[in-house]
């Protein structure tokens, strides 16, 4: 079983750096997603595990080896990209040869291995056709198979879904989660902008913004208790309000707030934070009065965009029998233990 | 529906008439706005499709025909009227049967194999070390690809006599160096020198349409590849290679369509020894004024040029090209 670490790895590409003192390290076994938007060094990051970027300080190690120095050819890393990458002129069974091929496995086996890869991934009756005739989801497919048939101790995804529509996304993100399952001795270092493929899939997130590491932890941790501001909003995009700390609550726009005020001391600062879905329309504890100024229906829920004392405040709720109108007084409300306090000296790690 | 460009059609293909509807913007596919129910007007005004397309296709058709078909002709219709009486074919039994003839086809043939192997070879070589092997001016490097195409192919052998030529400076460092009379560089008045001149002349027709397949090459699979354990060798031979193969086919083709009608490099070697098709053409009909042979042997080589170029679309058709 191998694990990955990285060890203050920086990057740079002339003169800028794109990955900053990273820091993190991947249980072996665990999948990990890197969840950043696009620019905060997530990808980079699997690129230096890969070996297509030469850190410009710090070490990657793979199973407790050095790998920094390593070419790629030498790390026995499986990767699927976003682009599926399939070389056109070889089928399917070549496609997931090709590794196998190239790292002198024995003759005889190839085709037992290629052929458990393939139905692995439920692709065994495509063996001959060529990725041309193929839809992107079982191109995806044919991708994970080759990159698994190698029996890689590290599989790295890099937005692996992203070509996919939002339903063969969904679909796919079955087969992955079902794939670890089945395969628990594999790595995963997942890299995705996409916060529900993050939550779904991963046993850990890290969050990356502007080359570095804001926050990591379990998805349920990032989600319900955000140490960044960063963090709270990228994940399940939370509502931002400052606070002032109070005894046994906060004060926001001269009105008390009961919340848990944690270690922050009183009079300091805070941010609150809270979902949108966790909002209630009515009156409540925790009240919040504003007018409308945007109501959208999303099927099953309806957003609403409230002002608050100048700050625009987002509320899910089950659908509306009554929408309220633009410019309509409304109250919000939200319970004490559904709110988080961000202190002021975590708000962009 | 798609035109004949694989474009979808912009225009609204209902006449002008009472039932249609005018003066509804449409923009489709390609962004262009055409207006529902307005007649295509040109410059051949309301003349029915059939009759334009005619129409507009005439004029190059005439001007091919007058500047490179009318002369073809004439080379061919002179290949069968011997000026001096006889048979339709008794100039062509009669070039077929000379030794000349078939030295010089054979010359050609080998001269020209070779060359577009060597250019393939070389080309497919430079052209990777360009496209991936990152160093600086490689952008500098590829642009001067482009400047080299327009080079006239007797100025690279005028180069290479200063180089490698008798009185050249490759001999005079010799000479020079060693104190003796006369250096030991004789092969450019050789095949071998020929070779060499056409190999380093054609090599850029090979790479121009290499570098341009070698960038729309996805990145993505060379990296999957290494990742996957692939050697760059495997990677060049397994992935690159079989990808670029319509482009190698392209450049190669071009380049022994070339090599088969090359006539300054030939002349401007000085290779005495050298006789080529061409230069078998220059001779029968400057040098000997025997017009009917020279035109036997340029059907001959026009029918080469031709068939390979068939050859290469059957090929090319065939491979997906």
């Amino acid at each position: 079983m191998s694990g990955i670490r990285f060890d203050s790895v920086s990057v740079a590409y002339n003169g800028t750096t794109v990955l900053d003192s990273l820091d993190l390290t991947v249980e072996p076994g665990e999948v990990m997603a890197l969840l950043g938007p696009s620019g905060s060094g997530k990808t980079t990051a699997l690129r230096a595990v890969a070996g297509f970027v030469r850190p410009l300080s710090g070490r990657v190690l793979i199973g407790g080896r050095d790998v920094t120095a390593l070419p790629p050819h030498k790390r026995g890393i499986g990767m699927v990209v976003q682009q599926y990458a399939l070389f056109p002129h070889m089928r399917v069974e070549e496609n997931v040869a090709f590794g196998l091929r190239a790292q002198k496995a024995p003759r005889a086996e190839i085709p037992a291995r290629v052929a458990e890869a393939l139905e692995m991934t439920g692709m065994g009756a495509y063996a001959k056709r060529y990725p041309r005739e193929l839809s992107g989801g079982q191109q995806q497919r044919v991708a994970i198979a080759r990159a698994l048939a190698i029996r890689p101790g590290v599989l790295l995804l890099d937005e692996p879904l992203s070509a996919l529509d939002a339903q063969l996304r969904s679909g796919m993100l079955t087969e992955l989660a079902r794939l670890h399952r089945e395969l628990p001795e594999v790595s995963i270092l997942y890299v995705t902008h996409d916060q529900v493929e993050a939550l779904t899939l991963a046993d850990r997130i890290a969050v990356m913004d502007r080359a570095r590491l804001q926050d990591c932890g379990t998805p349920q941790q990032l989600y319900r208790a955000p140490r960044t501001e960063f963090t709270a909003s990228f994940v399940g995009n939370a509502n931002l309000l400052p606070v002032t700390v109070a005894d046994g609550g906060a004060v926001f726009a001269g009105r008390p707030l009961a919340l848990d005020p944690g270690r922050a001391a009183p009079g300091s600062t805070a941010t609150l934070c809270v979902r949108p879905h966790l909002l209630g329309l009515g009156e409540g504890p925790n009240a919040l009065r504003g007018t409308i100024a945007e109501v959208q229906w999303r099927g099953s829920t309806h957003r609403l965009y409230v002002d608050v004392d100048g700050h625009r405040v987002k509320a899910d709720l089950p659908e509306l029998r009554e929408t309220p109108a633009l410019g309509d007084e409304v109250t919000l409300h939200f319970e004490p233990r559904d709110a988080v306090l961000l202190s002021a000296g975590v708000s962009h790690a | 529906m798609p035109d004949a460009s694989g474009r979808a059609a912009t225009q609204n293909p209902a006449p002008a008439g009472p039932s249609a509807p005018v003066g509804v913007a449409v923009v489709g596919r390609a962004g262009v706005p055409a207006v529902a129910g307005a007649a295509p007007r040109g410059l051949w005004g309301a003349a029915p499709q059939g009759v334009r397309r005619a129409l507009w296709v005439l004029p190059p058709v005439a001007v091919l025909a007058l500047v490179f078909l009318y002369p073809l002709a004439l080379v061919v219709q002179q290949s069968f009227t011997p000026e001096n009486g006889g048979g339709a074919f008794d100039a062509y039994a009669s070039v077929f049967a000379s030794a000349s003839f078939r030295e010089a086809l054979g010359t050609t043939v080998w001269l020209a194999v070779g060359a577009t192997a060597g250019c393939l070879l070389l080309g497919f070589t430079l052209a990777l070390i360009i496209a991936f092997v990152p160093f600086p001016g490689a952008k500098a490097v590829a642009r001067f690809i482009d400047v080299f195409l327009s080079f006239p192919s007797f100025l690279i052998t005028l180069a290479l006599l200063f180089i490698y030529g008798t009185v050249g400076m490759a001999n005079g460092v010799w000479t020079d160096l060693f104190g003796v009379a006369e250096g030991p560089f004789r092969f450019l008045t050789t095949p071998w020198g020929v070779l060499l001149a056409e190999i380093t002349y054609f090599t850029p027709f090979v790479m121009r349409p290499l570098l341009a397949a070698f960038s729309q090459l996805d990145t993505a699979q060379l990296e999957v590849a290494a990742g996957l354990g692939a050697r760059p060798a495997r990677i060049v031979r397994q992935v690159i290679l079989p990808e670029s193969l319509p482009a190698l086919a392209a450049g190669g083709s071009l380049v022994l369509v070339m090599c088969l009608n090359e006539f300054g490099i030939v002349l401007f070697t000085g290779a005495k020894d050298v006789t080529t098709l061409p230069m078998l053409i220059y001779g029968k009909a400057i040098l000997e004024s025997d017009y009917a042979a020279a035109c036997v042997v340029a059907v001959v080589n026009i029918a080469i040029s031709v068939g390979l170029f068939g050859l290469y679309r059957v090929v090319g058709k065939r491979a997906g090209a």
